[in-house]
């Protein structure tokens, strides 16, 4: 051992280094950033992001409030218009811009209070299998064993349900077909998607030193869960979610247009969809404008889903 | 079996003696990254030659550039975000910067080689090595499948890979990680190159497999007499193999020096710090002396010499001028050959 | 009440290096975590490792798992650490160093052997008395790119060990102390709203050295504390935890493949091949004075930075790679790469132990190594 006065000798030359160490680095001002921070940077300069952006904003804003956009019933039928009146291109936002449909119902109006069915099944159906799937995979992921053996058995099967195929004979067997009914049934064959990738998420974070540090310290298992595995592993469950959730909005318009997800007199794109296939060579527009407005809506959220994914990829930085 | 040898031969430094120019010369050469924080000026003109059958090791930390130009000079740069603003790299004389794509192409591989550090990320793992091997001749070559197994195997006995026959048709993933090294170098020799750079080819690897794969290394050079650039961090390893070193900083070369020289007598307070910050094997040391602050932030550069907030001796000067690479001479201005540092002070680093 | 007494089993099985165990019989979880606090004396056994053993099984089948054998990471290992000492490790990889770091902090199971910490078997604790010593045990990580949470500030990182041991720091004062653990390890204790990803690799290893510091441990594992860092900025590392050493009566449990370092830090050295440890001692025994051909090769294989030192080294190359620990050699596990193995090597396994030849003389060769032909040999000094 270094004798008394050695050591402070030694000690003195290292406080010197270290505060030249310290004054090295004050002279940066670097304001605290967190990856989110860094995310959010750089998703506000992306074009991309930007658009669609826009256009969930909007989206959501139909769905809230469709009143800020049409002033018409989306239910009133005027059969004196049936199919009578073409969309009246010239009059933009007005209830006889895009036309009215086989009851003689404004089409603007149907498109915007279309807008709440879909997004809402599309949204709270992502919620649910977020919730689920994220819990699901997190577990099998962490414990690994026989729960993840368990976990991942059950997720595989209902993996390998055909999801559409599937959809259709859980809602074959509800007499009513609300919105809760549609939303269930995508929900219960949808969460697999969001395990999977929650799980190997997982799997690879538990292995990291941080985690290994906070066992160290004596963390509890819901500690290191909840402060390190799930801030850490969320970032691709999200991005998938927000792609998916575009998945499910066309699902809904897929089930509905089969006449088996939701029927009148909810107004929603799929149904308008349903019914405006039985003129397509007539009056094709009857049935393109509730499509185009269900392709952006999906457009919209995929292409979020992948700036988001761009943003939150640690390779980039 | 152990080998157990005195090294009183220290490989004496092998000249150009008979080809006339430097194998490889590069000039002036500047590489910037553009990231989201700004330009990353990585390479800020650098300048080193290396002749055949000569080793040149370039040494530097994190963040000198030091494998930023060797990427520059294999062509395996991204760009973007990648950019190289000016700067000439000839080999045998001509610019490999401003030739043809398909030139190049010949170039690299045929000519030029590389050794990475890490060997199992660098080979297919879904190819065996002996494909692997076997692919550089038939490609290159022309030769038949037949025939260039044949070669592959040779080649691995080359860089005595145990019992290379029976080898040949395994996985990169069977093979501990010196002996994937030793396939790498293989590739790497498998055309007979003139030059081979390799970017911290034993970094990865324990200390007793180290050594012995840096004597391949340096033993196949003396045979093939190629050129050999050796990037590494390590000042123990350069001191075994390199003939001379060119210490990189913050995208510069700060000192260059035949390899005894270096260590005797650094002339750059940089690696003068280097040397003292590392303890000895061979002796208890006292307390380390330690290079104080931070390596630079590439994005801000200090301005004059880059190190000047880190260096005990810096002056007002340091912090307006950068010092350029000067040749350092004896006291009585005798010839030092090989000699460079840029230090505003690099007289009273070495002589006083 | 805790009841001392001497273990006389232990003491017989254990090797000659170590002292025998005094354990601490306690009965209830109070007499153990009073144990565990009560205070030791500069230079007697802190920690005491005995006979220690980690087999990794290896399996087959998805479902129904079969052991088809064992990687045998951590082979019946012993060793004393004194409190206030340094031990090094050294070893390359596979050879069982990581595994011990894991064990001793009881992020492993052990699958034989005992950890005594204080006299108390940290191996059969759990609840209470397991906080306890995981107080104060701590670890630095090797990688300070991977160890911080990245999404945690720099003050939720140092904080989080006062949130899973709330007696340590009452709320009000965490984050005075935070900062004064910045200013300790010498970080601007501005710096505590930052991020991780904010500072370099050098400032990274003093946020981890600050988290293990946070509740005044005893030990400090330090798994390749600078290994991950430029060579310009492990000399502060090191220079760091030698002045935290002194200035928090640390032990310190120093595990690398970096023998320069490890001299320079440590007041006792011991070497591992392949799970077993193959000769321990004081620096100057096991640098100047190796007996283990193992060692000697280790050491004459570092490259040193220095041309003009290393001509007329002696120069020791292995052939062949380190075997894989799940099918290691009989007998001595060094001899398949020994140039002096004989078939004693193979038929019989050398005990860490004295050699016979040294056992009388007062030579720095008298220390323990594991070869039946331990001699001595300088391999790090120019002839």
């Amino acid at each position: 051992m270094p004798d008394a006065l050695e050591a402070t000798v030694k000690d003195e030359a290292l406080d010197a280094v270290d505060a030249q160490a310290k004054a090295a680095n004050a002279s940066k001002a670097e304001k605290p950033r967190s990856l989110w921070s860094d995310a959010w940077h750089d998703l506000r300069r992306n074009p991309l992001f930007l658009i669609s952006a826009v256009l969930i904003v909007l989206l959501l804003a139909m769905a809230i409030a469709p009143g800020l956009f049409t002033s018409a019933d989306p239910r009133y039928a005027d059969l004196a218009k049936h199919y009578l009146q073409k969309p009246n291109w010239g009059n933009v936002f007005a209830d006889d811009w895009l036309g009215y449909d086989g009851q003689g119902r404004s089409i603007y109006a149907r498109l915007v209070y279309g807008a709440r069915a879909s997004i809402s099944v599309a949204v709270v159906v992502t919620v649910l299998v977020t919730v689920f799937g994220g819990i699901v995979g997190m577990l099998a992921g962490y414990f690994g064993g026989w729960v993840d053996t368990i976990l991942s058995r059950v997720t595989d099967i209902f993996f390998g349900i055909p999801f559409i195929l599937g959809a259709m004979v859980v809602l074959t067997s509800f007499e009513d077909r609300a919105l809760y009914v549609v939303i269930l049934a995508l929900a219960f064959l949808g969460w697999t998607q969001i395990a999977r990738v929650a799980r190997g998420s997982v799997i690879t974070i538990k292995q990291a030193d941080y985690v290994m540090a906070a066992k160290a310290l004596g963390a509890s298992t819901p500690r290191i869960l909840l402060r390190h595995i799930l801030p850490n592993a969320v970032a691709p469950v999200i991005v998938v979610a927000t792609i998916a959730l575009g998945g499910y909005i066309s699902a809904e318009a897929t089930l509905s247009y089969l006449g088996i997800g939701l029927a009148e007199p909810t107004v929603s794109w799929g149904v308008d969809i349903s019914s405006g296939a039985e003129q397509l060579r007539n009056e094709p527009y009857v049935l393109i404008l509730p499509s185009i407005m269900v392709s952006i809506t999906v457009l919209a959220f995929i292409m979020l889903g992948d700036a988001v994914r761009n943003a939150l990829d640690p390779k980039l930085r | 079996m152990t080998i157990i040898d005195k090294t009183a031969d220290v490989p004496a430094p092998r000249g150009s003696t008979e080809n006339s120019g430097p194998l490889l010369d590069v000039r002036d050469l500047h590489v910037e990254f553009k990231t989201r924080d700004g330009v990353v000026k990585a390479v800020n003109g650098v300048n080193y030659s290396v002749a055949a059958g000569e080793t040149l090791a370039v040494l530097g930390e994190s963040g000198s550039g030091k494998s930023v130009t060797a990427q520059a000079i294999m062509g395996i740069l991204d760009m973007p975000p990648g950019r190289i603003p000016q700067g000439e790299i000839l080999f045998r004389g001509e610019d490999m910067l401003t030739m043809g794509y398909e030139e190049r192409r010949k170039i690299r591989g045929q000519k030029i080689a590389m050794i990475f550090q890490d060997a199992l990320s660098s080979l297919n793992p879904v190819l065996t090595v002996g494909y692997q091997l076997a692919e550089m001749f038939r490609v290159h070559q022309g030769l038949s499948k037949k025939d260039a197994k044949a070669k592959a195997i040779e080649l691995m006995d080359r860089v005595r890979i145990p019992a290379a026959k029976e080898r040949v048709n395994d996985y990169p993933h069977q093979f501990s990680g010196g002996m994937r090294q030793r396939i790498m170098i293989a590739m790497a020799l498998a055309l007979e190159p003139d030059l081979i750079i390799a970017d911290e080819p034993t970094t990865a690897l324990d200390v007793t497999v180290q050594a012995q794969v840096m004597d391949l290394l340096a033993e196949l050079q003396r045979e093939y007499n190629m050129g050999l650039i050796l990037i590494t961090h390590d000042l123990g390893v350069v001191a075994d193999v390199a003939d001379k070193i060119a210490v990189m900083y913050a995208g510069r070369i700060v000192e260059t020096a035949p390899v005894h020289e270096l260590y005797k007598r650094p002339a750059h307070p940089y690696t003068r710090g280097l040397l003292d910050s590392i303890p000895r094997l061979d002796q208890k040391g006292q307390e380390l002396y330690a290079i104080k602050g931070l390596p630079p932030n590439l994005l801000k550069i200090p301005s004059g010499c880059a190190f000047n907030p880190r260096c005990p001796k810096a002056q007002d000067i340091c912090r307006t001028d950068v010092p350029l690479l000067a040749d350092v001479t004896e006291q009585d201005g005798g010839e030092l050959p090989g000699r460079g540092s840029a230090c505003h002070f690099w007289k009273e680093q070495i002589h006083g | 009440m805790a009841e001392l007494r001497k273990n006389n089993e232990a003491a017989v099985d254990a090797p000659p290096n170590v002292t025998a165990v005094e354990t601490v019989d306690a009965s209830t979880t109070q007499e153990a975590v009073a144990a565990i606090e009560a205070p030791v004396e500069r230079g007697e056994p802190i920690l005491q490792v005995r006979n220690l053993v980690k087999h990794f099984p290896l399996t087959q089948g998805i479902l129904f798992k079969k052991q088809v054998g064992a990687v045998k990471a951590v082979d019946g290992i012993s060793f004393d650490l004194y409190q206030g000492e340094t031990l090094g490790i050294v070893g390359e990889s596979g050879c069982g160093k990581s595994t011990v770091a894991k064990l001793l902090m009881t992020l492993e199971t052990a699958t034989a052997g005992e950890v005594f910490f204080k006299g108390q078997d940290i191996t059969k604790l759990s609840g209470r008395a397991l906080k306890a010593v995981r107080r104060n045990i701590q670890m630095v990580f090797q990688d300070p790119y991977t160890s911080l949470n990245p999404r945690m500030t720099v003050g939720d990182i140092i904080g989080e060990p006062y949130d899973i041991h709330p007696e340590v720091a009452p709320k009000g004062d965490r984050r005075r102390k935070v900062q004064e653990l910045l200013d300790v390890v010498g970080l601007n204790p501005e710096y505590i709203n930052r991020y991780p990803h904010q500072f370099s690799g050098g400032q990274r290893q003093r946020i981890g050295i600050a988290r293990g510091l946070a509740l005044q441990p005893e030990i400090i594992i330090c798994d390749e504390p600078v290994s991950a860092l430029d060579v310009s900025v492990q000399a502060q590392v090191i220079n760091l935890m030698e002045k935290l050493q002194d200035e928090f009566n640390l032990s310190y449990l120093f595990i690398a493949h970096d023998l320069s370092i490890v001299r320079h830090i440590s007041d006792r050295v011991g070497v591992m091949y392949l799970g077993k440890m193959a000769e321990i001692g004081t620096d100057t025994q096991i640098y100047d004075h190796p007996t283990h051909p193992y060692t000697q090769a280790l050491l004459s294989a570092v490259p040193v930075p220095d041309p003009d030192a290393r001509e007329g080294r002696e120069r020791i190359i292995l052939t062949g790679d380190v075997p894989s620990p799940a099918n290691p050699p009989s007998g001595c596990r060094f001899r398949t790469r020994c140039w002096k193995a004989q078939d004693k090597c193979a038929e019989e396994m050398p005990l860490l132990a004295v050699p016979e030849r040294f056992k009388s003389s007062d030579t720095p060769a008298a220390h323990e190594s594991a070869c039946h032909f331990a001699e001595e040999k300088d391999v790090v000094h120019a002839a």
